[in-house]
């Protein structure tokens, strides 16, 4: 039923042996089998919550890309009513990997913005797999000025592996577009609420997630660089990204400790996936708080941000 | 103990440990193989002078060769959390700071100067490629801040000599925060209408170019630098091509409109000098054809009586 991950094979060994027990239990249906169904349930479950209580950076960072994870998309349609998609950068091209547009949440008008990773091929493939090129930060930049002017706030999704690299990618300014998306994060005077739902991949994070609230998910990875990235350039091997990952304190607990970000929103035992609609909500509520608080009369949000980001690593 | 221990081995020993003299002091033209004699090398701002090939430049030189009568005055830096995150790879962090702290006599990759150009005050930034890549973590973050605020404060010019690999990933998502706390301060100096220069140069690539360095009033380019987002083997893994041989150079940049002007090393002084004193409405330098005379002079004898601080060229 789900996709698992290697660390979790005692909880796929137990719950493919419910699913076998009730197959049969279909046909027969006896009592000593439902009270070891019963049994077998209670055991996966507590197997889930021992195995999820203690992920290491490197389990989590497989969770945070795990492939039946709610993504982006699976948000708006959660949270956002109205959803209108808006388009285009006006300079050069439509990138799909940044899910843009205005819509309503819970009754307010809000700007979405958001990198896609896909959920099958077609999908992977039309969102060149959550890795934004420069027109999707321009895109962005383009949304968060429209906002501006009607005074809308702005949420954000990240989830993205890191901006993409490729050749033209590079001579369209990546660098720059980037640059300029965190620019203009940085100088929007209307709320700006950011939650990483899966992977923060860096740059191409950070141009979307500059923001007066940012949250993570309980599994949620935010780094400098791929741990695979990092040992490879460090350890010369990239089979010790588990290493990096535990070294580089990737996880929302390390970044809420090193404060860099605003709160954790607890997932479900067993991963955001096991349970979409309920991390989905959360997330909801948890937005709900931010925007109800950075609402207040005769805040200066744009001057509120820029100290907050100053703030950051002087008060560790 | 025998004659040859007391006498031969005395004449060895002090054969072998008189040798402090530098071991390179030819360096190589990485683009012609030419050698050149390092003193050669140093009195033309390190460029090679058959080839106009850049080398990469100490901080020292750099602004001793760019600042009015060789002279700058170091700002002194806050100090930073050392190694937030306790970090080792094959080495500890702390060893390897120290290390770097000890080859290059500086705390940090990035320096910050106050001098006048063409008798106009400026704040000058620059990065030590040969202290850790010249990367961007806590202290060179806190540099830029100061240093901007310090323009800020005494109504100056600010210049950035970018020379980076990136964001140091040592110091992790604390590294990444500073794309956005050095945006802040590049969008704080806009704010007070004072110009913004920035000098690329090899290489500028990564966090750094994601950031203040790619968010310059005007963008200079030394030649034949190094200048992207993502390194040239990420990129060619990515899309399996070979990418052509001037990818991601200066004029490879400037052709694709992402940089003002490529300027060789020895013009950097007037041509900033005199954009600087367009951009602010004042008359040019009293004699600049003097002044330009005057300063490549200066210049020329300033490291022929000076070492630079670093004693080595920097790696290629």
């Amino acid at each position: 039923m789900y996709n698992y991950l290697d660390f979790e094979k005692p909880v796929a060994e137990l719950e493919t042996r419910i699913t076998e027990l009730k197959t049969t239990m279909g046909e027969t249906g006896s009592v000593d089998v439902k009270e070891e169904i019963a049994g077998l349930e209670t055991r996966a479950r507590d197997a889930l919550r021992e195995l999820y209580k203690s992920l290491t950076p490197w389990q989590k960072a497989q969770v945070a890309r795990h492939p039946d994870r709610p993504h982006c998309v699976d948000f708006v349609k959660g949270l956002i009513d109205d959803f209108t998609p808006l388009a285009g950068d006006r300079k050069f091209a439509e990138d799909e990997a940044v899910i843009s547009g205005f819509g309503r949440f819970r009754g307010q008008s809000v700007c979405i913005l958001g990198q896609e990773k896909g959920n099958d091929t077609e999908s992977r493939l039309k969102r060149n797999f959550g890795m934004a090129r420069p027109e999707g930060y321009r895109k962005a930049v383009r949304l968060i000025e429209l906002a501006e002017r009607f005074a809308i706030p702005v949420i954000t999704f990240v989830d993205t592996t890191g901006a993409y690299p490729g050749m033209g990618a590079e001579e369209r300014g990546q660098a720059e577009a980037i640059a300029r998306s965190t620019q203009a994060c940085l100088n929007l005077s209307t709320p700006l609420v950011s939650i990483v739902i899966g992977e923060g991949g860096s740059g191409g994070a950070i141009a979307l997630a500059t923001a007066n609230r940012v949250y993570m998910l309980e599994h949620a990875i935010y780094s400098v660089i791929s741990p695979e990235g990092a040992a490879s350039i460090l350890w010369h091997d990239s089979a010790r990204a588990k290493d990096a990952a535990t070294g580089m304190r990737i996880t929302a607990q390390d970044l809420s400790e090193l404060k860099v970000i605003d709160g954790v929103i607890p997932e479900p035992v067993g991963g955001a996936h096991r349970n979409p609609d309920q991390t989905i909500a959360r997330t909801g509520d948890q937005i709900d708080a931010a925007l109800r608080e950075l609402s207040g009369e005769g805040r200066d949000l744009k001057q509120e941000r820029r100290e907050k980001f100053l703030a950051i690593g002087r008060n560790i | 103990m025998n004659w040859i221990t007391n006498y031969v081995r005395p004449r060895i020993n002090s054969m072998f440990g008189k040798r402090d003299i530098p071991d390179n002091l030819w360096i190589k033209c990485p683009e012609t193989g030419e050698m050149v004699f390092h003193k050669e090398l140093e009195d033309n701002f390190w460029v090679i002078p058959s080839s106009g090939y850049h080398m990469k430049i100490p901080v020292d030189a750099r602004l001793k060769s760019f600042l009015d009568d060789q002279w700058y005055e170091r700002l002194k830096l806050p100090s930073v959390p050392q190694d937030p995150l306790k970090f080792r790879d094959v080495k500890r962090y702390t060893d390897r700071l120290k290390e770097y702290r000890n080859k290059t006599g500086l705390d940090d990759s990035v320096v910050v100067a106050l001098g006048s150009l063409e008798d106009l005050p400026v704040v000058v930034a620059c990065h030590d490629f040969t202290f850790m890549g010249g990367s961007l973590g806590m202290a060179a973050g806190e540099a830029i801040v100061t240093g901007i605020m310090k323009a800020i404060e005494f109504n100056r010019p600010f210049i950035m000599f970018a020379a980076s690999g990136g964001a140091r990933m040592q110091e992790g998502i604390l590294s990444l925060m500073q794309l956005p706390r050095t945006t802040a301060a590049v969008d704080m100096l806009r704010e007070k209408g004072l110009p913004y220069i920035v000098v690329l140069t090899n290489p500028t690539t990564g966090g750094v170019s994601a950031s203040y360095a790619m968010l310059g009033d005007i963008h200079i380019a030394e030649p034949g630098a190094v200048i992207g987002f993502a390194g040239k083997r990420v990129i060619e893994q990515t899309i399996r091509e070979k990418l052509p041989d001037d990818f991601q150079t200066a004029e490879y940049l400037k052709a694709h409109g992402m940089l003002d002007m490529v300027v060789p090393r020895h013009e950097l002084r007037p041509t900033i000098s005199r954009i600087l004193r367009i951009l602010l409405k004042m008359p040019p330098s009293a004699d600049r054809a003097a002044i330009e005379t005057d300063v490549q002079d200066d210049a020329a004898s300033a490291t022929t009586t000076e070492k630079p601080a670093a004693d080595q060229p920097a790696a290629a």
